[in-house]
């Protein structure tokens, strides 16, 4: 884009033997970058996230991105709440994956405990946790296609996911913010009807899939748009510790639900799908496979799930967990999700730090951006999955 | 009696034929749009506009007019304040004054204008370089555009406007050397002398790669899906237009419905046989060439639902490499079976 190529004095031709001299002030056109504030409201950046990029014309030389817009202190707040009550707040701070970030505190807490849950509450947990799996990743689906410019996936993403929110809404009342862990086990039993419901719902997402895959996987231009643009590989990766689809799509099958099973992970076949490249296309692939893999865990699931309590026979009516900490790794549905949880033998813990995959996602957009076109920051903004709540908790 | 009187006055058929002209620029963008809400909502398993009107919403975009209407009109501190509202009256002229030379229909039978049979029908004017004064005058929007963009004061604007620029000098040489070969095939540039020219066969099928092209050139023109970068919502908000509020960005949004029209009449005139139908000789030709733009309008807005948005260099790589070889060898064979046959 430079323009110091223009002669600084020249001729412009005229009528036959004369001309016009022009002459171009200064030795050469000064040339400068421009700065773009993109955010925190603009419509590519779902949430308030700011990116500041210095351009180059369209491309673009350096991309910061300024976070802390929607910081709403979970961590701290969580001392001032006592053990039940953390759950409803930790569902909140992101709130697409609702029920595995509630999953987690009930898991640290447990284990701090000693608290033995039953087997039936941790098939229903397993359930549960994959359904909001699938819930995130068809968000995520569509909102990758709309930023590209293709407004249907979107629409048909919402379509599933309001009857996942249906089937959640059965068993939790809640459409959103579940608050359906307890510690120890559930709030509730699986209704009439939940299951031959969930089957049902697996079925037609299954078939409905196919939809996405002739929009986008199998769609020239969204290939054109994403094959090759903000390639990450698996070393940088893992040295940025990022976690979840985009570790996969780099070919790293770094999963904590088979390299570190809680639950009953380990009672069920799925595999963890894994990118060549590390582009845009592989991440959002990786993505779309997980939905897949998520759907056979549930109805593997539904085959194993047996019967009994779902909350253990004797629970103490103030949970105090004894003096110590744990550290609970979760695969939550954007990445590993940690929570490090401290307790003094208080009702309330004296320290709980989550480590949320958003925050660790968000951190490679400087690496990512650095060099590609404008256009192309759509592409790898939407392949990078956060949650702006999640990033500042 | 009188009527004869009225329309044998140049004048008076003059301001009627204007009056259409204007009546059908302000109400068939409203159409489409109203087809695009509820069309691309049915594709996406949504309903669309239900409540304006009462029955399925079919007053929504004429209360999106008067909301339009109603708004502040907000002329940013830092903008060129007169470029800034003088802007979305020259990207609307050029695309109303299209709609003037387009003929719906075949010269009257009996014809009282001074000038004689054959000089009146159903159009505007009959220009005898019509095709040249319809590509001609549809460029001058983009004028428009790049004063919206620079005068804004807005980045996002600028970029847009650029990208709008660009994106029109490239696409505008496939689309001239397309409507060309029409013109050389018909012998003549007048867009009533094409027309009269179909009788026998419709220019797209001798000539269907030139078709496909002048249809991808126009969608880039247009700047639709899946050619919207210079208003690509995601990268640049709403490009040229993002600091246009009220009657003033309405005007944007009409002249992009009122440009589908145009585009697509201009295609059906040099591709799809104007005014002549096919099976059902009996019904109209104005009805023919109205039904014709509507499927080919449809055609754009189901592109739309269909596909992502191109990149910028694609585009520029798409128009240099690909179209604008393909439409001068396709030139060059119209020209020798022109001499040949």
């Amino acid at each position: 884009m430079a323009v110091t190529e223009l002669p600084t004095a020249g001729m412009l031709p005229g009528g036959p033997g004369e001309g016009v001299q022009v002459v171009i002030a200064g030795e050469e056109l000064p040339t400068q970058e421009m700065t773009l504030s993109i955010g925190p409201q603009h419509p590519s950046t779902h949430g308030v996230l700011r990116v500041v990029l210095t351009l180059d014309g369209e491309r673009i030389d350096t991309a910061t991105p300024v976070i802390g817009y929607m910081h709403r202190a979970f961590d701290k707040l969580s001392e001032a709440r006592d053990y039940r009550q953390i759950i409803a707040l930790s569902n909140r701070h992101d709130w697409l994956s609702a029920f595995g970030n509630e999953l987690g505190v009930a898991l640290a807490t447990e284990r701090l405990m000693g608290i033995e849950v039953p087997e039936r509450a941790q098939w229903i947990r397993m359930l549960m946790a994959e359904w909001n799996r699938v819930l995130n990743h068809l968000m995520f689906l569509g909102s990758f296609g709309l930023e590209l410019g293709a407004m249907t996936p979107m629409f048909y993403a919402f379509r599933e996911r309001e009857d996942i929110q249906t089937l959640m809404e059965m068993a939790t009342g809640a459409r959103m913010h579940f608050t359906y862990c307890r510690v120890g086990g559930l709030k509730e039993d699986l209704p009439k009807g939940f299951l031959q419901y969930s089957e049902v719902l697996v079925k037609r997402i299954r078939h409905r899939l196919l939809d996405y895959e002739g929009l986008l996987l199998g769609n020239e231009i969204f290939k054109k748009r994403t094959v090759g643009i903000g390639v990450l590989p698996g070393e940088v990766a893992k040295s940025y510790g990022v976690t979840g689809p985009i570790l996969h799509a780099s070919g790293v099958a770094e999963d904590s639900r088979k390299t570190e099973p809680y639950l009953k992970y380990s009672e069920v076949d799925f595999d963890v799908p894994v990118g060549n490249h590390g582009d845009s296309f592989d991440r959002f692939n990786v993505l779309f496979h997980r939905i897949e893999q998520s759907l056979k865990i549930i109805e593997q699931v539904h085959a194993k799930l047996p019967a009994g309590p779902i909350m253990p026979g004797k629970m103490p009516k103030y949970l105090k967990p004894p003096e110590g900490w744990t550290y609970v790794r979760t695969e939550n549905s954007l990445g590993e999700t940690g929570y490090y949880l401290v307790s003094r033998g208080d009702t309330k813990p004296w320290r709980l730090k989550m480590r949320t995959p958003s925050f660790h996602n968000v951190s490679m957009i400087p690496y990512l951006l650095k060099g590609v076109l404008l256009p192309d920051l759509i592409a790898v903004l939407g392949s990078v999955f956060f949650v702006v709540g999640d990033v500042d908790r | 009696m009188i009527f004869y009187h009225f329309f044998s006055n140049p004048w008076a058929v003059f301001a009627l034929k204007l009056a259409a002209v204007f009546i059908f620029f302000l109400t068939a963008p409203l159409f489409l749009g109203y087809v695009e809400h509820k069309g691309l909502a049915h594709m996406q398993s949504r309903l669309g506009p239900m409540e304006a009107g009462k029955f399925h919403g079919w007053a929504q975009l004429i209360a999106d007019g008067v909301k339009f209407i109603q708004k502040e009109d907000i002329v940013p501190d830092a903008a060129d304040r007169r470029i800034f509202m003088l802007a979305p009256m020259i990207v609307i002229i050029p695309v109303s004054l299209v709609f003037l030379v387009i003929p719906f229909g075949p010269a009257a039978v009996s014809c009282h204008a001074p000038a004689g049979a054959g000089a009146c029908g159903f159009w505007g004017e009959n220009f005898d370089v019509g095709i040249f004064f319809v590509l001609a005058i549809s460029a001058i929007s983009v004028i428009g555009m790049l004063m919206a963009g620079w005068a804004s004061a807005n980045k996002f604007s600028l970029i847009g406007a650029i990208r709008g620029a660009a994106q029109l000098i490239a696409y505008e040489l496939p689309l001239v050397l397309a409507a060309s070969a029409v013109a050389m095939q018909a012998g003549t540039l007048s867009l009533v002398g094409i027309g009269d020219a179909q009788k026998a066969y419709w220019f797209v099928f001798p000539q269907i790669a030139r078709f496909i092209i002048f249809v991808i050139a126009s969608l880039a023109e247009l700047s639709r899906p899946p050619f919207d970068m210079p208003i690509a919502d995601s990268e640049i908000i709403f490009g040229h237009m993002t600091e246009y509020t009220g009657i003033r960005f309405g005007l944007f949004l009409l002249s992009e419905y009122a440009g589908i029209v145009s585009l697509s009449a201009i295609a059906v005139v040099l591709y799809l046989g104007a005014w002549h139908g096919f099976f059902v000789p009996w019904i109209p030709g104005p009805i023919w060439t109205l039904a014709k733009i509507g499927a080919l309008s449809f055609l754009v807005i189901w592109l739309r639902a269909t596909y992502p948005r191109l990149r910028e260099d694609q585009l520029q790589k798409m128009a240099w490499k690909y179209l604008i070889p393909i439409a001068l060898v396709n030139i060059l064979l119209t020209m020798i079976f022109k001499v040949v046959f």
